[in-house]
């Protein structure tokens, strides 16, 4: 069976420069893919390319074999994207916006609300459902977000710097669900925090200007130097005159 | 179709979850009333019908319909939404078509509170209520007119001031084209011109709502006005969504 998430030179030209350089790379049912680099390396744009959002200059993003260009409704419907800053409607209510999404994904009567349930399950927010969103904190703002990822029990995740905002416990329930979907799912996180790498990722890929530089498990990234954070700023920093 | 329900459903009810449909109705209605009894000469001209509004609403929603339309997508974009609306499975021209609709219900809704002045003719007089009716029509197709035209113009830009101004500015265009300073101006030097003005008038079109005449030519222009727009919409939409 193919990869659940299949990327193939995916290019994306602005004007004046190249945010993301022919990159490839496919993701497995079972893999946790850690997406590293330093700000403005491509991180966010390979995202939303492949979430469907950007439509790419060259190359193609496949999702459970839907293109994301050709067949977009169907590549979405395999996917759970957290987009970057976990973007929610703030007027509405936790449960609201929830099912908002819930009922675009088709979701109805009964089922839908189940499903609203489960998602505020996973990401503990019984106790805020009736708030107004923009009455939250960052943290369970965050949380909104991921659930609405989670809502579907899609088959492909991607999440955009899923744990930023959270504090260090809310951080630790975020990596421990990821953990526990990762066997069925094919996931990907974005992240600079490198710790978090070696923490719920099978697999890291560190981006640098747009190319990928490295793509190994940590376990042999660590190898390569002293720590993960060693390993990464010599790969990323540019090199010198 | 089932999506572009639930976009519409979500964004009506944003509406009233802040306070833009508060000032936007009470200022409609204040102005509305206002012109209709002062400038419009309601009681005066002695008449039972409701011409003196009807002759006010293309420009009332010349600035309001824009004001309403000026955040549809800047909004979005400004919130990050965009990327969340954009990313669920449903295709493009459903959310375009849900929040234009809408913000369609949500004119539809301010003209509905209009009814106390249809009250009133119906107890001074005897008016023809077909006739009120079909200047109803007018009004709600003038509505989305505009509101498409916002719309587009609303995903071309983040800003939402060029959005306000730009929009006002073509929503005149169509109003005016039809007037007689325009016409009577191109009819002196391009006659060719001048018809292409008259029938691409806004203006003109809704003056047949008024008097009664639904004329199909006349749905037509408005359906295929909305269309085109809510086209454009989308297009600009697909190259621009990120920016």
């Amino acid at each position: 069976m193919a990869a659940l998430i299949e990327i193939e030179r995916l290019t994306k030209r602005f004007a004046g420069f190249t945010a993301v350089d022919d990159v490839s790379f496919t993701v497995e049912r079972g893999e946790v893919l850690g997406f590293l680099g330093p700000n403005g390396a491509g991180k966010s744009t390979t995202m939303r390319m492949l979430a469907g959002f950007m439509p790419p200059t060259a190359g193609t993003a496949r999702i459970c074999g839907a293109d994301v260009v050709d067949q977009p409704v169907a590549a979405k419907r395999h996917l759970g994207f957290l987009p970057e800053g976990a973007p929610t409607y703030p007027e509405m209510t936790v449960a609201g916006f929830l099912a908002f999404t819930g009922r675009i994904r088709g979701f109805r009567g009964g089922e839908l609300t189940d499903r609203v349930a489960h998602a505020m399950g996973l990401t503990q927010l019984e106790g805020v459902r009736l708030q107004p969103i923009e009455t939250l904190s960052k943290g369970f703002k965050r949380r909104v977000g991921l659930a609405q990822a989670l809502l579907h029990d899609p088959p492909v995740l991607v999440l955009d710097e899923p744990t930023d905002g959270l504090d260090p416990n809310q951080k630790h329930e975020v990596r421990e669900l990821i953990r526990r979907m990762a066997p069925e799912k094919a996931i990907v996180i974005s992240t600079h925090i490198l710790e978090e790498v070696g923490a719920v990722c099978t697999r890291a890929i560190i981006i640098a200007r747009g190319k990928v530089v490295v793509d190994a498990p940590p376990s042999v990234l660590e190898e390569r130097g002293r720590s993960l954070d060693d390993v990464f700023r010599s790969l990323t920093q540019p090199e010198a005159a | 179709m089932g999506a572009a329900l639930t976009v519409a459903r979500r964004e009506l009810a944003g509406y009233f979850a802040t306070p833009v449909a508060t000032v936007f109705i009470v200022i409609f209605l204040v102005l509305a009333g206002a012109l209709t009894f002062t400038l419009g000469n309601f009681f005066g001209r002695g008449q039972a019908d409701l011409i003196p509004f009807f002759s006010f609403v293309p420009w009332l929603f010349l600035f309001l319909v824009p004001a309403l339309t000026m955040r549809l997508w800047a909004e979005e974009r400004r919130l990050g939404t965009i990327e969340l609306l954009l990313t669920l499975p449903l295709p493009q021209w459903a959310a375009v078509l849900g929040k234009f609709l809408a913000a369609w219900a949500f004119c539809g809704i301010a003209l509905a509170l209009t009814f106390p002045l249809w009250i009133t003719v119906n107890i001074l007089g005897s008016p023809d209520n077909g006739v009120i009716l079909s200047g109803y029509v007018g009004c709600l197709l003038v509505a989305g007119a505009y509101l498409a035209l916002g719309a587009a113009v609303s995903a071309l830009t983040r800003n939402q001031v060029i959005a306000f101004v730009l929009a006002v500015a073509l929503c005149f265009v169509f109003v005016a084209a039809g007037s007689p300073i325009v016409t009577e101006f191109l009819d002196t030097r391009l006659p060719v011109l001048a018809e292409i003005a008259r029938n691409l008038s806004v203006a003109e079109r809704f003056g047949g709502f008024t008097r009664g005449v639904i004329a199909a030519r006349d749905l037509i222009f408005f359906a295929s006005f909305i269309g085109f727009f809510l086209f454009v919409n989308a297009v600009v939409l697909d190259h621009r969504k990120a920016d």
